[in-house]
């Protein structure tokens, strides 16, 4: 086969030093014809058709099997805030209050949302939510159980984040951090370690890892604050205990899906 | 020019060992420095690039002689990039923990110049065959070169080997080791012993043969402290 020349090769070729051509001189002809535009056009929408066909065809297997995982990491984050209760529902807010049912018409993908937990004599144990904010690198997600009668977090599990690792993931994977929000009441308030007075709503932060500590607490308080009042309303006056759902988003459910 | 004639066997290690495309070429350094800070990161980011070498060698060795010389960079890229996004998604769908881990590195192997270089420098020139065995030699060679890295970061960084914790738990973990600067300190130190390693095969047996004043001198030195002083120029 033959060798191909390098595209931007001097002209009259290199290594030639005999008869040097001067610079007006038209490159040497390529070693091999030139191809047409319409045939270098052709390749590469052949190509790229070719390679958009593949695409879709592994994109159609790979995204039922994501979107799956993603559910279930949600579905088991939320039993494990809650403390694993026998069964949870999931409830919109809609217009100021919660509704396990938003009416017709509502767009469900957009409406924030709470997942309630239920014991198993069907009193409900708490609420979890999921909250984001910037952390140190990223943004941080998270969910949180939440019990509105107590005012009191239950538990918190980060979903999703890049903070530093050796670091800014402790909060994710230092255990004791992790349990700090079980049972911790609200508002929370991020104390530097040795610096704790005992109160009911310290949290015991990170050493070196400040930033990422006070994001987590700022992004549970905040959640906390803004469902405070339609959350407390629905404690309250006892949860509707919704007619199944059909339809719409799947409520995660302990035993659900496949 | 005819393809210089090399066996199946070199045509292999010579990406493995002699022409290791980190630690000798020095290419896609920046996966090496950015996911290797766990071996099993660095497993999972050898294997993807390993998949998008040896499918894009096998391809672009194939349809060599479709494709014109004037767009032969466009069609690689085309080729690497269909395969890194089938990566991508594959790894998305199947071990999602990691691919959450190595994020935008992923997608990145498409610009990843050791890649594209075996296209241009190898597999378009030459038989389907012998591309595939140089795409395993570099793919391998890449492999074990993350693999040296993330072994290394993750054992002094994080005290565990592939999640494996390797010592007590009174370890105090290295953590500079698993963020940026370990890697430059890891690599740097890899390709030190690398180049030392290299630089010793050179030095011949047996001992040089010193010019005949310095002989003179030496041997006079060790003759001791009666011995006359050496005179020479």
């Amino acid at each position: 086969m033959s060798e191909r020349l390098p595209m931007a090769g001097p002209p009259g070729g290199d290594g030639d030093a005999g008869g040097a051509p001067p610079a007006a001189t038209p490159p040497a002809p390529p070693a091999r014809p030139r191809a047409s535009s319409p045939r270098l056009v052709a390749t590469l929408a052949v190509a790229g058709a070719v390679a958009g066909f593949f695409i879709v065809l592994v994109h159609q297997w790979s995204q039922p099997r994501i979107e799956a995982y993603q559910a279930m990491v949600l579905r088991q984050a939320v039993q494990e805030v809650l403390g694993g209760p026998e069964r949870t529902e999931t409830f919109f807010l809609h217009e100021g209050g919660f509704t396990a049912s938003p009416p017709a018409g509502a767009d469900t993908t957009s409406l924030d949302r709470i997942f309630v937990g239920f014991a198993a004599d069907g009193s409900p144990v708490g609420v979890a939510a999921v909250g984001a904010e910037p952390g140190f690198q990223d943004v941080i997600r998270l969910i949180f159980g939440y019990d509105p009668g107590a005012a009191a977090v239950l538990g918190m599990k980060v979903l999703e984040s890049k903070e530093t690792p050796g670091l800014g993931d402790k909060i994710e994977k230092d255990s004791l951090f992790v349990a700090e929000f079980g049972g911790v009441s609200t508002p929370l308030q991020g104390v530097k370690s040795g610096r704790a007075t005992g109160a009911a709503n310290e949290v015991d932060m990170i050493t070196g890892a400040t930033i990422s500590s006070q994001a987590i607490i700022d992004i549970i308080n905040h959640r906390v604050q803004a469902l405070g009042e339609p959350l407390e309303r629905l404690w309250r006056e006892g949860i509707p205990l919704p007619a199944r759902n059909a339809g719409g988003d799947a409520p995660p459910t302990p035993g659900g899906g496949a | 020019m005819s393809p210089r004639t090399t066996t199946p066997s070199q045509d292999f290690l010579r990406g493995v060992w002699k022409e290791n495309p980190v630690l000798v070429q020095l290419l896609g350094l920046c996966p090496a420095l950015a996911v290797t800070n766990t071996a099993e990161n660095a497993i999972a980011m050898g294997l993807a690039t390993f998949f998008v070498l040896m499918g894009s060698s096998i391809l672009v060795s194939a349809l060599k002689k479709l494709i014109p010389g004037e767009v032969r960079i466009s069609a690689y890229i085309l080729i690497i990039a269909t395969f890194v996004t089938i990566a991508d998604m594959v790894l998305a769908a199947v071990v999602p923990e990691i691919h959450k881990a190595l994020g935008a590195f992923i997608a990145l192997i498409v610009v990843n110049c050791m890649i594209l270089g075996r296209q241009e420098a190898f597999a378009s020139k030459r038989p389907v065959g012998r591309a595939i065995l140089d795409a395993a030699g570099t793919g391998t060679g890449f492999l074990i070169a993350l693999l040296m890295m993330g072994g290394v970061r993750e054992i002094l960084g994080n005290g565990t080997f592939l999640n494996v914790p390797l010592f007590g738990p009174s370890f105090e973990p290295w953590i500079i080791m698993i963020l940026p600067p370990g890697g430059f300190f890891t690599l740097g130190v890899i390709l030190l012993v690398f180049a030392w390693w290299e630089e010793r095969k050179k030095v011949p047996v047996h001992p040089r043969h010193w010019p005949h004043g310095v002989t003179v001198q030496i041997e006079t030195g060790a003759a001791g402290a009666g011995g006359t002083e050496a005179s020479h120029g």
